[in-house]
């Protein structure tokens, strides 16, 4: 076994087992339910901002443009506006096509060798599998979030109403078999399955790689749990979570499902994890300079940030100090 | 800091949409709402299985009654404690509760749960 996702299982396990028992025999309702969520709320928004200001904070003193596209020089030259944009029009092109389709991620490639005639040939392979689980996961989730504000407003805005329609037009079953409940979760166990099976990828992932894997996992079984095998009663989880939404915190009377306090402890512990591990690519992407400058360096001149001003001392200045010795030695001076 | 305007302008946006449900929701609060029960339903006392598991769980049981009646034709249903009910929507389940609005829709609306039992299922009293 290996230890990084071992350690990483026994932790989701344990706090979920922590948050379960904490509600099933000791009774912290008030503690799980109405502090753990304001607190990873808290954490999150702070966590968020100082990470954003500390890289905002971060000079970057070159263009670095990793392109695969043609520079904007002279004009018989064909331009490469979205691979090597020359200015923010095409930035924004190349940050939209990043964020929302994972451009990127979409080049992924292969390098392997192939037996040729009893000679080793290199070969450069396209693979898309990557970007294919990648993207379906991250909409699923975006998806699944936007769905989940059908418990934090009332009344519930329209477009919750027709994003839920849509999502279960599969109409399978009763409670209906949401779509992007079953991608997450098979895209999210795919993601770690790679992790583990892959011996390259396993050979470079950390503990830091499968504690949110398994925490958004944990999530994700949790959840589908509660809505289609052991039912809780949806009413007072509303009640619950509106309390929170309208900072009128309580919990219901008659109570919930243990299981749904480990279902909310998970979705803070991961809140709160966001700003401090690598899930705050969510924001880091927008950060990205490979992805956000403009390459225009020969058409703008960019001054290092962190030059600090040089004691010069000019030709001028040299021949100014000696000119007259320089005369007599019969060396040449530009000024008589 | 560099790029303070975009970046701060960037995070502003961002955490107002985080907040949605916080200025949504201003100034409101919105607990759940009652159900009033007929006062058949009251006499009742008890639905066909236990409140709290019909509060949870009603939706599996009548689409698994749908199935029941429409492919094996079978429209008796035995409950936990022994008891014979048939099985319809219509004349078992509404006979108690012909409230839909006072009680089917008010928690609907409010967990937003959108079933299609009525686009098949049609109801006298109410004169939509």
């Amino acid at each position: 076994m290996n230890a990084a996702y071992l350690y990483s299982l026994i932790a989701v396990v344990l706090l979920g087992l922590i948050s379960y028992a904490g509600v099933a025999v000791a009774g912290l309702e008030g503690f799980f339910g109405i502090f753990i969520p304001y607190a990873a709320l808290v954490l999150f928004v702070a966590g968020f901002a100082n990470r954003i200001v500390t890289w905002g904070k971060t000079p970057v003193p070159f263009r670095i443009p990793t392109t695969s596209g043609q520079q904007k020089s002279v004009p018989w030259i064909k331009h490469d506006r979205l691979d090597n944009p020359s200015n923010t029009v095409g930035v924004i092109g190349r940050m939209a096509l990043e964020i929302l389709l994972f451009r990127s991620l979409f080049k992924n490639s292969r390098v392997g060798f192939s037996d040729v005639g009893g000679y080793r040939k290199i070969y450069y392979k396209w693979v898309v599998w990557l970007w294919l689980f990648a993207l379906l996961f991250h909409y699923a989730f975006l998806v699944t979030v936007v769905r989940h504000l059908r418990f934090f407003t009332e009344p519930v805005p329209f477009f919750v109403g027709m994003l839920e329609t849509v999502d279960g037009m599969m109409q399978v079953g009763a409670p209906g078999v949401y779509l992007s409940g079953v991608v997450l979760f098979g895209m999210a166990m795919l993601l770690l399955l790679r992790r583990i099976v892959l011996p390259k990828v396993k050979y470079i992932s950390i503990a830091a790689d499968y504690f949110p894997l398994l925490l958004i996992i944990g999530i994700a079984v949790t959840g589908i749990l509660m809505r289609y095998f052991v039912k809780v009663d949806v009413g007072a989880v509303k009640e619950l979570t509106m309390g929170l939404a309208t900072l009128q915190p309580s919990i219901p009377e008659g109570g919930i499902s243990a299981l749904f306090y480990v279902h909310l402890f998970f979705v803070s512990l991961l809140l709160a994890y966001i700003p401090f591990s690598k899930l705050m690519h969510m924001g880091g992407v927008f950060l990205s300079p490979t992805r956000n400058l403009a390459n225009n360096s020969r058409a703008v001149r960019h001054v290092n940030s962190w030059n600090y001003p040089v004691k010069t001392h000019t030709y001028e200045e040299y021949e100014d100090d000696f000119r007259e010795k320089m005369k007599e030695a019969g060396l040449p001076v530009e000024k008589e | 800091m560099y790029d303070k305007g975009k970046i701060v302008a960037g995070l502003v946006i961002f955490f107002i949409i985080l907040a949605f449900p916080f200025w949504y929701n201003l100034g409101q609060s919105s607990p759940a709402p009652e159900l009033e029960l007929t006062d058949k339903a009251k006499q009742a006392e008890k639905c066909v299985e236990d409140t709290a598991l019909m509060t949870r769980e009603h939706m599996q049981l009548l689409h698994e009654w749908r199935d029941s009646v429409a492919r094996d034709g079978n429209r008796i249903y035995v409950s936990e404690n022994g008891d014979e009910h048939v099985i319809s929507l219509s004349d078992t389940c509404m006979d108690c509760h012909s409230n839909k609005a006072d009680f089917c829709d008010r928690c609907h609306n409010y967990v937003s749960a959108d079933p299609y039992c009525w686009d098949c299922h049609t109801f006298p009293e109410e004169n939509n």
